[in-house]
């Protein structure tokens, strides 16, 4: 035998959940029934589903809206929703300018419409709730990162959680009504008085990594790619380890 | 087929180069990984190719663009949804490299893997024949950081997340094993055109 080197996943620990192979590749019909507007530019859209298999917070999903003429289109979405027995999952989607398939959600759905996802797909970025987390999120980045805190109360969970979101003002906000103590809101544009306006900084992430929990944070960051690099870097340079930096980008 | 109430779609043109459930994502260049973006400078960065060859070898970055240079103009598609039509990309030929290391008969598979410890898995026959490349360049410029830079696998006839970011080298095995995502669920080959997306498709 040649030598060879035997590369290791070490990024970051590999998922420890492996996704269901039929669950992923089944497309099922998804029934609409309810849909709440969280701020002017995002809705949740609740989600009958059957058949659905179950998730971990932070999974998410793909889904597809066909056309009369066969055509179709698919996008991933997160699922907000903690895991639960009710047969519903939600979606929430921000309005995308132009947007093909988040416009049909914000224009065109009603309750009672049917539209097909297959999934969950990516044990990757999943918290199962077993490790203290620091969530990192910007817009709707926040929505695989309130599933998390949402498992985190339904279960009444212990185990440390913090999450940071920035959004542009208090306004844009998703899920604001919804957010406790665990949560420090980061404005960019306008803020409440009193509130500082600007971009997440080492100094929001710093006394949250000089408070470390026994065993270390695992971080799970989400929003736009220039969002995850951004925060991702002020992580690292705080001395997060980067094999606990886990990161969802929306493209 | 479940139609959709009320959904047309954009409307379209006939677009034979875009495989199945794909769009257009024009200049848009979405970045997906998982991980955090190291900073690898060209000093930094080797790349070797072992596993069942005749001689093992690891170039540095000079070494490596020493090798004739050859180009990749065409398409790439993510899985995630969107390709991208016409891309350029500037490197060397994968088959430039394995003519250095001399591929054994009973090699059939390779495993791939990064600077960051990413890995994926390819049937050797994706990788040789002009099919794939080592590149360094996007559009005349050095390649992005956030993109794989400064060198990547670019194998632009599968989904790209087979095409390693940050590339640091290629193991030649005799069985196929799972990299990363395909670990996570996703196909072991991922063939766009067959819309190989997750394993079971
Ligand atoms: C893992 C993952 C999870 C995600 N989770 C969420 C989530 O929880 N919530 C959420 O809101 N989003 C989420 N996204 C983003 C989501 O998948 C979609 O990208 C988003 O909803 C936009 O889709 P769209 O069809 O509305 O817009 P698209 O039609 O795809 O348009 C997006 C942009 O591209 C332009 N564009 C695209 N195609 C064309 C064309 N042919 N001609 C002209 N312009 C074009 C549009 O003008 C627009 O600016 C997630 C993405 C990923 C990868």
């Amino acid at each position: 035998m040649t030598e060879t080197t035997t590369p290791v996943t070490r990024f970051a620990v590999p998922g420890r959940i492996a996704v269901s192979g039929p669950a992923a590749s089944r497309w099922q019909t998804a029934t609409l029934t309810e849909i709440r507007r969280e701020t002017p530019r995002a809705s949740t859209f609740r989600l009958a589903v059957p058949a659905w298999a179950g998730h971990l917070p932070g999974q998410h999903l793909m889904l597809r809206l066909t056309a009369a003429d066969g055509y179709a289109a698919q996008r991933h979405y997160s699922i907000a929703s903690a895991p639960d027995a009710s047969g519903h999952i939600e979606l929430t989607l921000d309005r995308v300018p132009d947007g093909e398939v988040s416009g049909w959600f914000h224009t065109v759905a009603r309750p009672g419409d049917t539209v097909e996802v297959r999934g969950p797909l990516s044990g990757f970025f999943a918290w199962p709730g077993d490790r203290p987390a620091l969530l990192l999120g910007a817009g709707s980045g926040v929505v695989p990162l309130m599933s998390m805190v949402r498992h985190h109360r339904a279960r009444g969970l212990t185990v440390p959680l913090r999450m940071l979101v920035s959004a542009r003002g208090p306004e844009d906000l998703i899920y604001a009504p919804e957010l406790g103590a665990e949560t420090t809101p980061v404005f960019t544009r306008s803020a409440p008085p009193g509130v500082p306006v600007g971009r997440m900084t080492a100094a929001h992430v710093a006394p949250l990594l000089a408070e470390q929990p026994a065993g270390g944070w695992e971080a799970y960051v989400c929003g736009s790619n220039a969002f995850a690099e951004h925060v991702s870097r002020l992580l690292v340079a705080a001395g997060q380890p980067v094999d606990r930096i886990r990161i969802e980008r929306f493209g | 087929m479940n139609v959709t109430r009320g959904f047309t779609g954009r409307p379209r043109v006939e677009n034979p180069g875009l495989p199945p459930g794909q769009y257009d994502a024009r200049e848009d260049w979405p970045v997906l990984s998982a991980e955090v973006t190291p900073d690898l400078s060209p000093a930094d960065w080797s790349f070797r190719v072992d596993g069942l060859v005749e001689r093992p070898h690891t170039w540095d970055w000079d070494a490596a663009h020493a090798l004739p240079a050859s180009a990749y103009e065409g398409d790439i598609h993510c899985v995630t949804g969107w390709s991208k039509f016409g891309v350029r990309f500037g490197g060397v030929s994968l088959d430039a490299f394995f003519g250095v290391v001399r591929p054994q008969g009973s090699a059939t598979h390779a495993l791939a893997y990064s600077h960051t410890g990413y890995t994926a898995n390819l049937p050797l026959a994706d990788l040789t024949g002009g099919r794939a490349w080592i590149v360094r360049e996007y559009d005349g410029a050095p390649l992005p950081p956030e993109h794989g830079g400064p060198a990547r696998l670019v194998v632009p006839h599968l989904y790209f997340w087979k095409s390693v970011k940050w590339i640091a080298g290629i193991t030649l095995l005799d069985h196929d094993e799972p990299g990363f995502w395909e670990r996570n669920g996703y196909h072991a080959r991922g063939n766009p055109w067959e819309e190989q997306r997750y394993s079971g498709d």
